[in-house]
């Protein structure tokens, strides 16, 4: 019995050796949003943990790649594109099935669509397939295929379907019944949601085993960031999504292995001067503030690298134009990026009539150049930011006072009684697409922050924004797409309506339980790759890098 | 004793805060970005913060701002009480209970919603000097519901006192009779309200500093000072992080030490 006892053992471990890296399936993958979902109905998704949900239960018919930022099949196997960019035909996989086991077809595509374009649905979704007057028509000329037109051309259409979860047409459980990796199998208002394995699952891995790896996803709802950190110290969570730059920076110092920098995000902070004529501005203010050189030397005299330094721990890069350098196949790598340079920047005010006297900026009647910088209170990295922007101006003589106010009182005084001077806010960029950003570079767009909602563009470099942004949108091919887009943040970095300051690192911290995570700069971007996680028996097991 | 030291120890913090200019070695937004979070030196006594400013000269700087702005609003709000709390007091009737009612709503508000919300409607284009004196004069404003409520007992007694009721039936007349016999009696609880409001004044602004609402950047508040203890881990590896928050307790210590006691105030 001793004798035979070691050698019992050392066959039970040869036979653990031996099983395939993806037998390694089971166990709960468990970490929080940040928020209570809004919905389960991913036609109505608009915010951040409703989207989480959709992204972990819902089947798209093409999936965007996270890593590669390419498309590739999901539960379409092929699509074409008509030349004139209205029409896409979906060649559909066979033998699907939704979680329930209600079949899958053409008809739920046909269904979805319809769902999804119901100007009663009120669907952000269905908003960015909205290219002009007229309806959606959606034929299902067979089970596994489905033609959809669209009464207008759609730039960048197959990649809108990356958002779009097929429901089913028939299933009792409507949108409960889903095409994903997962399906909600519990819920708790205010504590969490539980997502089961769905079995019905159409994707496999290389060797054939069924994905995804593990068996349920359990997301707490926990708003309060502290906790989350405190509860993935303690072992409790295996994922952070997305960490602020001082609780990454904490986690690095004391445990490096589970800390991972995607890289630069998409998301970027700026800053800008009103420039709306209904601002209640004195008329000098608005005529520094219209003036290009005025707008380029205050940028010129930011310090961005001290911005990142000092404020993101260094997890963050200067910002110079409207595309994050992540955003590999749409940013403008040609653009010169300016360099911080104060006395550049009092040269070219010099030049723009403005004086320096006695350490004080003065314009060309004597008045003192001083503006209130506006952010939003709370937000500790951008009062930072405000801070030290307000002690470089000072180098040049521009005295800024800061202010901080609570959101609605920024949103109300940004976008209705255009009271305030100059404004440091984040904008989310969640789309690689410049169709995205529309809002914000049409002279039309309620985004079109320093001066929105305008009847007809203001200056002669804002209609040609307006005529590229629309022309980008019906080019039939991405390159020609791509020209009219360099072209647009070309002018951007000439007139900096937006002076850009940083793009920041997406971070997150992965336990080393989980293998095979790999965070992106994309959304979601700690468990894009969900299906093929797997979660080690041990701490020690070491997450693939 | 104690009252001695406490008050040793606020005259040497006024002080301080009244020439920070001479005491501070450095101006408070001087930002030494090559230092950011630096621990206690020679050259930084108490270490810079997390943009490098010299800690020393922005609590220096701070204690000016927190211990001179509370005091007047302390004042101001113990003013309006003392008013309107002494004339519901004296006149009773219809007037005593619309003031009532007034400090009953004003108590039944959230002080802090009310103070985000007038914030929100102040100019944006004011200095942070004037942004700081907006501040207080809005806590001063809006904090004397209970400090009325105090008063207004304390007269209504003296109204029905045996000595007010031999005061009038000698001829006294109402203004002399106020001078002479109603306001000496209020004195030690308009005293005791004003101490009283001094350190809740620090710790409001404090807690408007800690949102973001209270006195603007660069200009340095115990309250603004104390978001440096937001990160509490942080707080773990920089202690000297600790020291505004310190000098405020030994500050609210004192104040509450120099208090007079209920014997002293009957």
């Amino acid at each position: 019995m001793r004798s035979r006892l070691p050698r019992n053992l050392a066959l039970l471990i040869l036979l653990a050796r031996a099983l395939p890296v993806g037998a390694q399936t089971g166990g709960e993958l468990h970490f929080c949003l940040h928020g209570e979902p809004k919905t389960f109905n991913p036609i109505l998704v608009d915010d951040e943990p409703s989207e989480n949900i959709r992204y972990l239960t819902g089947g798209v018919l093409i999936r965007l790649n996270r890593q590669s930022q390419a498309l590739e099949p999901a539960l379409a196997t092929s699509w074409t594109i008509s030349r004139d960019r209205r029409t896409i035909t979906f060649h559909l996989r066979k033998e699907i099935h939704f979680s329930d086991g209600t079949p899958f077809s053409s008809e739920d595509v046909g269904y979805t669509m319809r769902m999804l374009m119901d100007p009663e649905t009120h669907s952000s979704t269905g908003d960015a397939f909205r290219s002009g007057e007229g309806s959606v028509a959606v034929e299902s000329p067979a089970p596994d295929l489905a033609v959809i037109t669209f009464p207008a051309p759609i730039a960048g259409l197959e990649r809108l379907f990356d958002q779009v979860a097929i429901l089913s047409a028939h299933s009792p459980k409507k949108e409960m019944a889903v095409l994903g990796p997962f399906y909600v199998a519990d819920y708790k208002a205010g504590s969490y949601i539980l997502l089961q394995k769905n079995p019905n699952y159409w994707k496999h891995d290389a060797q054939g085993h069924a994905l995804p790896y593990i068996d349920s996803v359990r997301l707490d709802i926990q708003r309060n960031r502290d906790i989350e950190l405190l509860r993935f110290r303690r072992g409790e969570l295996q994922l952070i999504n997305r960490l602020d730059a001082e609780q990454f920076d904490r986690l690095q110092h004391e445990n490096p292995a589970v800390t991972r920098n995607a890289g630069t995000g998409l998301d970027a902070e700026e800053l800008w001067f009103n420039q709306s004529p209904a601002a209640p501005l004195p008329e000098y203010k608005k005529a520094w503030f219209g003036a290009k050189e005025f707008r380029k030397a205050i940028s010129m005299a930011i310090n961005r690298g001290d911005l990142c330094r000092i404020v993101y721990a260094g997890y963050a890069k200067p910002a110079y134009g409207p595309v994050s350098p992540s955003n590999h196949f749409w940013f403008n790598s040609s653009l010169e990026e300016p360099k911080y340079d104060a006395q550049a920047a009092l040269r070219l005010l010099t030049q723009a009539g403005f004086r320096l006297e006695n350490d004080t900026l003065k314009d060309r009647a004597g008045n003192r150049v001083e503006f209130t910088l506006v952010t939003n209170s709370g937000n500790a990295a951008r009062e930072k930011m405000a801070t030290m922007v307000q002690q470089d101006l000072s180098q040049v003589g521009v005295k800024v006072n800061v202010v901080t106010l609570d959101f609605p009182s920024l949103i109300e005084r940004m976008t209705r009684t255009f009271d305030y001077e100059a404004c440091i806010l984040g904008l989310v960029n969640t789309d690689l697409d410049p169709n995205g950003q529309m809002t914000v570079w049409l002279s039309s767009g309620e985004n079109h922050q320093w001066n929105p909602s305008q009847k007809a563009p203001a200056t002669p470099w804002e209609a040609e924004v307006d005529k590229l942004m629309r022309e980008q949108a019906a080019a039939p091919t991405d390159k020609g797409r791509k020209a009219k887009f360099d072209r647009v943040q070309q002018i951007v970095a000439e007139q900096q309506p937006f002076i850009y300051l940083i793009n920041k690192d997406v971070l997150v911290a992965v336990s080393s339980n989980v293998v095979g995570a790999a965070p992106v700069v994309l959304n979601p971007p700690g468990f894009w790759n969900v299906e093929t996680l797997r979660l080690g028996p041990a701490p020690d097991l070491g997450a693939q890098r | 004793m104690l009252r001695g030291i406490s008050a040793v120890i606020l005259c040497v913090i006024f002080t301080a805060g009244l020439f920070a200019g001479a005491v501070a070695p450095y101006p408070y937004t001087k930002q030494f970005r090559e230092r950011v979070n630096a621990a206690p030196s020679a050259s930084h006594w108490l270490g810079t913060d997390s943009l490098g400013r010299d800690l020393f000269a922005r609590l220096v700087y701070g204690t000016r701002v927190s211990l001179l702005l509370s005091p007047a609003a302390a004042f101001l709000s113990t003013l309006i009480a003392g008013v309107l709390g002494g004339f519901a007091g004296l006149v009773g009737g219809w007037c005593e209970r619309l003031i009532l009612a007034a400090a009953d709503l004003s108590m039944a508000l959230p002080l802090l919603f009310v103070l985000l919300a007038l914030r929100a409607l102040l100019p944006l284009n004011v200095s942070p000097l004037v942004s700081v004196i907006a501040t207080f004069a809005l806590l001063g404003l809006l904090g004397w519901p209970s400090s009325l409520r105090v008063v207004w007992a304390t007269t209504k007694n003296l109204r029905n006192s045996d000595f007010l009721l031999l005061a009038r039936a000698t001829g006294c007349g109402r203004s002399r009779m106020i001078a002479r016999h109603v306001l000496p009696n209020l004195r030690p609880v308009m005293f005791a309200q004003f101490w009283i409001s001094i350190p809740l004044f620090v710790l409001t602004e404090a807690t408007l500093s800690m949102l973001g609402l209270g006195v603007m950047e660069p200009l340095p508040s115990w309250g603004n000072l104390l978001r440096g203890l937001e990160d509490v881990s942080a707080v773990s590896t920089n202690p000297w992080r600790l020291a505004p928050l310190i000098v405020l307790m030994v500050v609210v210590v004192c104040f509450q030490l120099i208090l007079p006691t209920p014997e002293e105030t009957a």
